[in-house]
């Protein structure tokens, strides 16, 4: 019944409602297709007598008539997430063995909404990285490749999540974006990433990478899937200071009403000196897509965007060194022995941490450090309100923006990895969203002349995803996108 | 500003990661310098009073009564500790 991995969730809930297959035969479906990827190396830890046990209760409560919203729905969770009794590794060789004794605030409200748990997804090294390669556990195969090429990378770091979505291994899964790990894997797999406004999904349980950036939001096949999976996972949290106290809109409800009248930005920052041809074009047809639908594009100027990932590159450490010194060997995890207590804490760090982890420890501790702290530390909290304004005064003008999702396709795996500056820049059109606190979406738009998928990018302001939700389904719709990567694995 | 060998091994002092030397070393020079060199270019900017942002969810944080709310599970505590005794975290001696 390998179908029934191609169905959305919108579609495998109807056929649920209506008997045509039962919750097990649906999880069944993908437990065979999880088998049968293991090349992908998507998952870290397989939970397929978890995953039957959760679908049984969902076939008792579909014929009882007491179905959930995500009743069966079979997920695949980012292993940053604590799932409790369930390895939980954050990609990191530090967290070994780590079976948390309690359970993300997310993942509760998703399996509190009937939905059935595959496992935990590959990601890189604590969410560092954009495309997989850092993870302890082995880089992630993107299941797009050109034909005879070499294996590409499926985008980072929630790259586990990105590419069993791409090959149909789960229904949706569940990412985290920082500075856009899940839309740039997203756009780099043909699938649909998005990361809410700040503060709409709850941070606890989730492993800290900089929490003034960290957001976790859905990867799914369709715009209306993430609109669904986020119904679940977004809600204030009291245990996450910085959850937001408003009442969850109903984000599937305005899909399909149109985007007449809506204004959408073209910032003219975002066309970057040696960006592809193809990318150039498709976001110019995105542009006449929404323009056919009935809105109006307006050009918008967005001045510090060029300053954002450097900001980033400073702030992000900075709050990862921080959150990172808990690794010391004493309460979880790896412990390398040591004769003094010091030296115990330095040989567990230093055996633990894989290399992009210990430069961004390094960066963030030398950029917090007596003498350095006013040169890069603050002056990036400054900039970083520069941009933020430069979004305030362009929603002055318009809706919601357009961009292109990244300035490449996917990319062979080993191609970028040795040089971290050149993989930074993967995140030089999504990282701007997260300094801001913005919600951003990825859809997948076109191919690029290898005909690998390429995305396009919207940001609304800060709690509109009614408005994001509305303008990506147009993109969607206009874009057709039904390409899929051929079964090589 | 750029870093040398030195101030590489006194920043991993600092972070408690084991001193890194030999090629090690040198290559994380080469990419902290790097690294730095690129996000200097944040200096162009004036950010003269301009206000330094530290949350981007403009609400104050929230209060609550200061009262005990959760606990009472030390055996949850340490049950992942690689030595715990009488559910206590298990170090090397500290105190002579």
């Amino acid at each position: 019944m390998s179908e029934l991995t191609s169905l959305s969730i919108g579609d495998a809930r109807d056929g649920l409602e209506r008997r045509d297959f039962s919750a097990q035969d649906l999880t069944c479906a993908y437990l065979d297709a999880i088998e049968a990827g293991s090349h992908l190396n998507t998952f870290i830890t397989n939970t397929p007598e978890k995953a039957l046990a959760d679908a049984q209760v969902s076939d008792k409560r579909i014929a009882a008539g007491e179905a959930r919203p995500l009743e069966g729905i079979p997920l695949g969770v980012k292993d940053l997430f604590c799932t409790k009794g369930i390895l939980t590794t954050a990609g990191s060789h530090i967290l070994e063995g780590f079976e948390p004794v309690y359970e993300s605030t997310v993942t509760s409200n998703l399996w509190a909404d009937g939905a059935v748990c595959l496992g935990k997804l590959n990601l890189d090294e604590f969410a560092m990285g954009s495309s997989n390669e850092t993870s302890y556990f082995g880089p992630v195969c993107n299941p797009w490749k050109v034909d005879g090429g070499s294996e590409l990378v499926p985008g980072g770091s929630s790259g586990g999540s990105s590419a069993a979505v791409a090959a149909k291994l789960v229904a949706g899964a569940t990412g985290t974006d920082t500075g856009g790990s899940i839309r740039q894997p997203a756009a780099l797999t043909g699938t649909v990433g998005m990361k809410p406004t700040y503060g709409l999904c709850s941070r606890w349980g989730i492993v800290a990478f900089a929490s003034s950036l960290d957001q976790a939001g859905p990867i799914t096949k369709t715009v209306k899937d993430a609109a669904l999976m986020l119904q679940s996972m977004a809600g204030f949290d009291p245990k996450d200071s910085t959850s937001i106290n408003v009442p969850v809109a109903d984000f599937a409800a305005g899909l399909g009403e149109g985007i007449k009248g809506l204004k959408i930005g073209i910032p003219a920052e975002y066309r970057v000196d040696g960006m592809p041809a193809e990318i150039e074009r498709l976001w110019t047809e995105g542009k006449r897509w929404l323009e056919a639908a009935g809105a109006t594009t307006v050009d918008i100027s967005l001045p510090h965007t060029k300053y954002a990932l450097p900001t980033y590159y400073i702030i992000a450490p900075a709050e990862a060194s921080s959150n990172l010194a808990r690794y010391d060997g004493v309460r979880y995890g790896l412990r390398v022995d040591g004769e003094t207590i010091e030296e115990m804490y330095e040989r567990t760090r230093a055996e633990g941490f894989g290399r992009e982890v210990e430069r961004r420890v390094l960066i963030g501790t030398y950029v917090l450090s007596a003498g350095y702290y006013d040169a890069y530390y603050l002056k990036a909290q400054k900039v970083r309100t520069l941009i933020s304004n430069d979004f305030k005064s362009a929603f002055e003008q318009v809706d919601a923006i357009l961009t292109p999702t990244t300035p490449s396709a996917a990319f062979p795996i080993g191609d970028k990895v040795s040089d971290p500056l050149e993989m930074y820049l993967n995140d030089i059109f999504t990282v701007p969203a997260n300094l801001a606190g913005l919600p951003g979406i990825s859809v997948p738009a076109g191919l690029d002349d290898q005909g690998l998928p390429l995305g396009l990018h919207v940001i609304a302001p800060a709690l509109g995803e009614e408005t994001l939700f509305r303008v990506a389904h147009v993109l969607e719709d206009c874009a057709g996108f039904t390409h899929a990567p051929k079964k090589w694995w | 500003m750029s870093v040398d060998e030195h101030t590489v091994q006194y920043i991993a002092k600092l972070a408690r990661i084991e001193k890194p030397v030999g090629d090690e070393l040198k290559g994380l020079v080469d990419d902290l310098n790097n690294i730095l060199a690129w996000v200097e270019q944040l200096e162009e900017l004036s950010t003269e009073n301009v206000e330094p942002m530290t949350s981007v969810v403009d609400a104050s944080l929230r209060v609550r009564a200061d009262i005990v709310t959760d606990g009472g599970y030390p055996e949850d505590i340490v049950e992942n500790a690689r030595d715990a005794r009488d559910n206590f975290f298990v170090v090397p001696q500290v105190v002579e």
